[in-house]
This record gives structure tokens, sequence and C-alpha cells, in this order.
């Protein structure tokens, strides 16, 4: 995967990849400073091949990191004949990063698919989160729609990102919020994974966003169920 | 996953991995609850006999870093981590920092310093 470093630091010359007695860890410039009292949370969730994890990279102030997550589920009921309960085993990976608020505040930035069959990842992910950013691309608005539709089921305060691909067909936003069945009060807007200015504005509209809905009561969201 | 089987859950079912959303890490033990982006700090140093993974753990935490940053360094799912991070946390070893609570809604102060944190990228 091509990532983009986009803060890369000068060379400092100090210790952190040095292989032999490399300690698992981020390098020493990575650290973040010991004020830091607490973090907040993001998620980017969106189809296969949508940009997620570029926009991850293209604001994180660490070369996007990834975690896993294995997750037994029961097998759901259709083929157990015999009442046996079945177990699928499945590995999600989950691209992050990071971009330091102040002294104090971390905000962390995680990439998701959207397919429903990695819901199961949302609960820990989305307990806690200011919001979401739902990337769009407009070759394929099928997995949007579900993405949509649950986030709003669980009361997730979420912005419409367009992702813009060259060969993507052109629609008007009015035409994709109603294709979206998306109320007028969600912001949407066209984004660049790649650029760094542009996923930053993007992170901005969706704090306003949540700013409006905490000054204005009247349009506050559902409570999560 | 290597290296940290023998340690977690011999003993447990693999409904055990869960320790993450569930709260809860081993059974019996109190423990407090993790989130990705709850921040991990070392309080202490590694001591000698000490299993590698706590080591590990002691040593990277050295500055805060979140259960999710963890995960990936070490490579090792989050639910793993978390039942690693248990008695390192019981003890007093390290110190866990919790994320914001964003109730319903977070918070307009907070709001307004990530935009200004953001508008400073
Ligand atoms: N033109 C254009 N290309 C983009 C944009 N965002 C991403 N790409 C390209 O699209 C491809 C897929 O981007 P990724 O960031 O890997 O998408 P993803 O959502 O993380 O994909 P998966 O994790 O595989 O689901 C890459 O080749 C990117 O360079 C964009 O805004 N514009
Ligand atoms: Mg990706």
């Amino acid at each position: 995967m091509d990532y983009r470093i986009s803060d890369q630091l000068p060379g400092t010359g100090m210790p952190g990849d040095r292989p032999g007695d490399r300690v698992p860890g981020p390098r020493s410039e990575d650290a973040l400073p010991a004020s830091t009292t607490s973090a907040v949370k993001v998620v980017i969730v969106g189809g296969f091949g949508v940009g997620k994890t570029t926009l991850v990279g293209s604001v994180s102030e660490i070369r996007p990191l990834t975690t896993e997550e294995t997750m037994t589920q029961a097998g759901v009921g259709v083929d157990d004949i015999a009442g046996v309960e079945r177990k699928t085993e499945t590995t999600v990976a989950m691209d992050f990063g990071r971009i330091s608020i102040n002294e104090q505040l971390v905000l962390y930035l995680f990439g998701t698919p959207g397919q429903e069959r990695f819901w199961f990842l949302w609960n820990g992910l989305f307990e806690g989160a200011l919001g979401a950013l739902v990337l769009i691309d407009t070759r394929r608005l099928e997995v949007s729609f579900d993405v949509v539709g649950r986030l709003e089921d669980r009361g997730v305060p979420f912005v419409v990102v367009v992702n813009a691909f060259p060969e993507a067909p052109v629609h008007p936003m009015e035409d994709l919020r109603t294709a979206l069945d998306l109320p007028e009060s969600v912001p949407m807007v066209d984004c660049d994974a790649r650029d760094r200015g542009s996923c930053r504005d993007a992170l901005l509209t969706l704090m306003r966003y949540l700013h409006t809905l905490t000054t204005a009561p009247a349009n506050a969201i559902p409570e999560p169920q | 996953m290597s290296g940290a089987e023998e340690e977690g859950w011999d003993e447990g079912a693999p409904e055990r991995l869960y320790v993450v959303t569930g709260g809860r890490s081993r059974a019996g033990t109190e423990s407090v609850r993790l989130d990705l982006v709850t921040l991990i700090v070392s309080r202490d140093v590694p001591q000698p006999g000490m299993p590698p993974e706590q080591t590990a753990l002691l040593r990277m935490c050295h500055y805060p870093l979140s259960v999710a940053e963890i995960s990936a360094y070490l490579v090792l799912p989050v639910s793993t981590v978390a039942v690693l991070l248990t008695d390192l946390l019981a003890d007093g070893r390290m110190e866990a920092r919790a994320p914001i609570p964003a109730a319903a809604l977070p918070d307009a102060e907070l709001l307004k310093a990530v935009m200004h944190g953001l508008q400073n990228l």
C-alpha cells in the first residue's frame, strides 16, 4: 500500500529506526507528549476502495497503523440443522491515524469497511466516537446507502464525503442527497482523499456540524438505541 | 497471533477475547474499561523475569499510547492487548487515561478545541 507520510519530520538522527535493538513502539518523534490526558475518535467509513486509507494517511501525523481484530461469531441459524453451534472466525484490519490537537488532547481517525459483514466491528469503534465521515464513491452507492441507514439507527452523527474519482460520474449533490435519502441537515462535501487540506476540511465540516447539533437542541439527533 | 495465547486464555473461553467491548478482561478481575483510544502510560520499569509481553508494554508506553497503537506495534488483536494490560493496570504499573466520553453529543468546548487543532494542520 502506498501511504503518504504527510507530516514528515526532518531526520533527527534520533534512535528509533535502529534495526538491531528495536523495541516495538513508535519512533521517538511519534511519541505523544506526556501531558496528553485524553483522546477522541472519528470513524471513516465507506465501501471497498473508496479511499479510507488514503484519507487517514493524508491527515495523520504518524504513518497510518493497522490494528486487527478477530471475532468469533456464532454461525447464523440457517444451516444449523443439528442445533450445533457453528462458529466462524473473521479477521478484519482497521487502518488508523492520529492528529494531536493540543498538549492534552489527541484525535484518532479509524477507517473501517462499510459492508454489512463488517458491522460487528462497530460496537467498540463507534462507542464514544465524536462522529463519522461516510466516504462515498458515486460509482457504488449501494454500500453507502446501508451505512447511512445503519448510522442513523445508531444515532451516530455523520457527514457525507464524496470522494472525487476522475472516472466517476459527476452527480449534483442534491441528486446524491435524494438517492441516499439524506435529511437536509446532514452536510455533504466533496473531497480528494489524497489532498491533506481537502481531508482536513471534511473533518472540519464534521466538527462544525457536531457543534451545531450541540448548540441547537431542536436538531438533536435521535438517541442511540 | 503468536506469543500471547499461552499467557491469556488457556483457561478461558474464546468469549474472553471481547474484552474491549465487554469491559472486563478476565473472569473475577475488576478491570478498567478499555477503548481503542484509551491512552496507556507506564508507571514503572520492566522487572527481571517479567513475561516479554509485559516488558514490551512497559517499554513502549513510556509516553502515552492508545490501545490501538499498542495493538498495531505488537501486531496483536486489540482484545489480546487488553488482556495483557489487565494485570499491569491492576498492579498500578501502568495507568489508563480514559477517552473523553462523548455522551449523546460531544461538548461544544471540546469541538472548538478540535476545530482549532485541525485548522493548524
Ligand atoms: N482520484 C482519486 N483517487 C483516490 C482518491 N482516494 C483514493 N484514491 C485511490 O483509490 C485507491 C483506493 O484507495 P484506498 O485509500 O486504498 O481505499 P480504501 O477505502 O482504504 O480501500 P479498502 O481498504 O481496500 O477498502 C488508491 O489507489 C487511491 O490512490 C481520491 O480522492 N481521488
Ligand atoms: Mg483501506
